[in-house]
């Protein structure tokens, strides 16, 4: 019998989602001091493993408790020989779980048929995945989706291209979400894909762009992450690969890149949130990008998005030695931040990583540069530590309707500036 | 680091200013009152023989819920050595209200009552909305969890409110009101998210008070 009940929580914990079979909440009205002591003290007992969902706080405040399908008749016993009145305010937990997951189930498809998403609201990866579909729908000509590999817990990484035709002609390289928690950097990929493909043939600069060069778009740089956040731990950086020898898992996909790999601003520690890898590529959503730029061979632009503290940075991290090209990227920089700025006065910095805000090595736009991409860019968005993280859902159209001014900038710059 | 003239945009600048958003944050900081730091006008730092650096600053502070800027003048200290000391900060504005305020005198009034004690969670919430009623208790914890932050700060970091996972109100016997929560706080050198208990007090007329901080391992997995 143990060996049966052992394995059933084996299988419980291997598929790591909890069921609350039978379980119910009770609601108690507390109608004494002496009752809400009696309650306290309930708070301490664990082995009934009662979950109260209202602490007992106050005689002027119900006390909720879900409790256990195996402790229920205990429960129910004590409460009525202290004749404390209770109420079932649910009856099945599971069930109400089930028939929530149903419903959502049904808005997500609800979602797909109406070929329009609302920009001004965070997606689940999912929501994301199946409007790229519909933009390669909506516009066959433009865009294409390309699958650049899985991963570490192998979902596709999807690629937007956007392109006109030729045969690799020179592209423009843009990521965002590769920092999971930075849900506002996604969010405005998408918007901004949107703007691509439908400003397209109406807006000259972005048309003439198109007929010479691509435009490459990773949505969802750090899909396992950008996951767990929505399920788990909304402040999760890192990707989730398993680290041999630690319980904590996790790179941070942005000190993982060969670029003074292992140098300043990374840590050794597997557990911290900006833990470099056991080597250079080591996680797979980085080297599917690596494989990528390299085998295209013709990327003349890298731009990564991030959030927060409003920065256009340009290289380095890992050194704080001026790159070549410093005061070209910096006058970029400038110009593109100055547009930004001009829609809502939204104040950006400029300067490289190193000294705007930290020495970070191994960073994306370090070893783009150092493979001789030399326009490469990256954002911090919105805002500077207020909401930080989490951005209101309101903020999402203004800062990519503001990061788009930049972009363009930057992007009109590449296309005027062949090498 | 860097010693004399700092460029005011670099970091080493701006963590220094960071805080002093933090200091003003711990003395004049409520419910309706709130500082951020929009920018470094200029900076010098001086090694203090061996005990430690020392900031001077001027920047420019924005008061976030009356949406007004102004000019302060700082110094902030840094000692060294071990164990590590708080940073030891002075600061002065143009204009630092300490009067306080009729919202103020009404939510205390509203919540002292002990007949509706306050108890969320995740404020603000994944999108990063928070319930209007929520508000005030937002900028309460930022004013609140600045001790931490404060007390913390040192020239390698740049702590920001993340997010107030838990604040419940407890009953209480004097004057203030009383709170119990769990804050997450965000360094941005480290990238960490740090958790830290906080209980601390409030009063329109006694401004917050922190009566217990400590930092809590946050779960791994």
């Amino acid at each position: 019998m143990k060996s049966v009940w052992l394995l059933l929580v084996l299988v419980a914990a291997v598929k790591a989602e909890r069921t609350f079979v039978g379980d119910q909440v009770l609601r108690i009205t507390l109608q004494s001091q002496e009752q809400l002591r009696v309650l306290q003290s309930l708070e301490h007992e664990e082995e009934w493993q009662l979950d109260f969902w209202l602490h007992p706080v106050s005689t002027d405040l119900p006390v909720d408790i879900r409790v256990p399908s195996s402790s229920l008749s205990t429960i129910k016993e004590f409460l009525l020989t202290h004749n404390i009145p209770f109420t079932v305010i649910i009856e099945n937990l599971q069930e109400l779980i089930d028939m929530e997951k149903t419903e959502m189930e049904e808005n997500q498809k609800k979602k797909q048929s109406t070929r329009s998403i609302n920009f001004g609201a965070y997606h689940t990866l999912e929501t994301i995945y199946s409007w790229m579909d519909t933009l390669v729908t909506q516009y066959p000509h433009l865009v294409t989706k390309q699958e650049i590999g899985k991963s570490y817990e192998n979902r596709p990484m999807y690629v937007l291209k956007f392109s006109t035709g030729g045969t690799n002609r020179p592209a423009i390289w843009i990521d965002t979400g590769i920092h999971s928690r930075e849900w506002v950097s996604p969010a405005t990929g998408l918007w901004t894909a949107n703007k691509i493909a439908s400003d397209f043939g109406s807006d000259a600069s972005l048309t003439s762009l198109l007929n010479t060069m691509d435009i490459y778009m990773l949505i969802l740089a750090n899909p396992d992450g950008y996951v767990y956040t929505h399920t788990n731990d909304r402040m999760w950086r890192k990707t989730r690969s398993l680290n041999s020898g630690s319980l904590c898992r996790g790179v941070d996909p942005n000190r993982n890149w060969d670029a003074g790999f292992g140098g300043p601003g990374a840590s050794t520690s597997p557990c911290s949130d900006s833990y470099h890898g056991p080597f250079a590529h080591s996680e797979i959503e980085v080297k599917n990008v690596v494989d990528l730029i390299k085998s295209h061979g013709n990327f003349k632009s890298f731009i990564s998005v991030h959030a927060y503290s409003q920065l256009l940075m340009y290289p380095y991290g890992y050194t704080c030695t001026d790159v070549a090209d410093k005061a070209e990227l910096d006058s970029i920089g400038r110009a593109a931040t100055q547009k930004l700025t001009s829609l809502y006065g939204t104040y950006y910095k400029v300067g490289n990583i190193c000294n705007i805000i930290y020495p970070a090595s191994g960073g994306s736009i370090d070893w783009s540069y150092d493979t001789g991409i030399k326009y490469s860019f990256a954002f911090e968005l919105r805002d500077t530590g207020y909401y930080g993280f989490l951005l209101p859902s309101n903020q999402i159209i203004p800062t990519a309707t503001e990061t788009w001014l930049a972009l363009k900038h930057i992007m009109e710059y590449v296309r005027d500036h062949p090498y | 680091m860097a010693t004399g003239e700092l460029n005011p945009n670099h970091f080493p600048a701006r963590r220094a200013a960071k805080v002093v958003q933090h200091y003003l944050n711990t003395r004049y900081g409520s419910p309706y009152r709130l500082f951020g730091l929009e920018e470094v006008l200029s900076a010098t730092a001086e090694d203090v023989d061996d005990t430690g650096r020392r900031y001077h600053l001027q920047i420019s502070a924005h008061e976030i819920i009356s949406n007004r800027k102004q000019k302060c003048s700082a110094e902030v200290f840094f000692p060294r050595g071990e164990p590590t000391q708080p940073a030891e900060v002075k600061a002065s504005c143009e204009e630092l209200l300490q009067n306080t305020t009729a919202q103020e005198e009404a939510l205390y009034q509203r919540y002292k009552g002990n007949h509706s004690l306050l108890s969320a969670q995740y404020i603000p919430d994944s999108q990063g909305n928070i319930e209007p009623d929520m508000m005030p208790f937002w900028h309460l914890s930022i004013a609140a969890s600045s001790f931490i932050m404060l007390n913390e700060s040192t020239e390698n970091t740049l702590y920001n409110m993340a997010q107030v996972a838990q604040i419940t109100q407890l009953e209480t016997e004097s004057d203030e009101l009383k709170f119990d929560s769990l804050m997450l706080l965000h360094d941005m050198v480290s990238q960490e998210i740090l958790h830290w208990k906080l209980l601390f007090t409030w009063s329109p007329a006694g401004g917050v008070k922190v009566q217990q901080m400590k930092q809590i391992p946050k779960p791994h997995h």
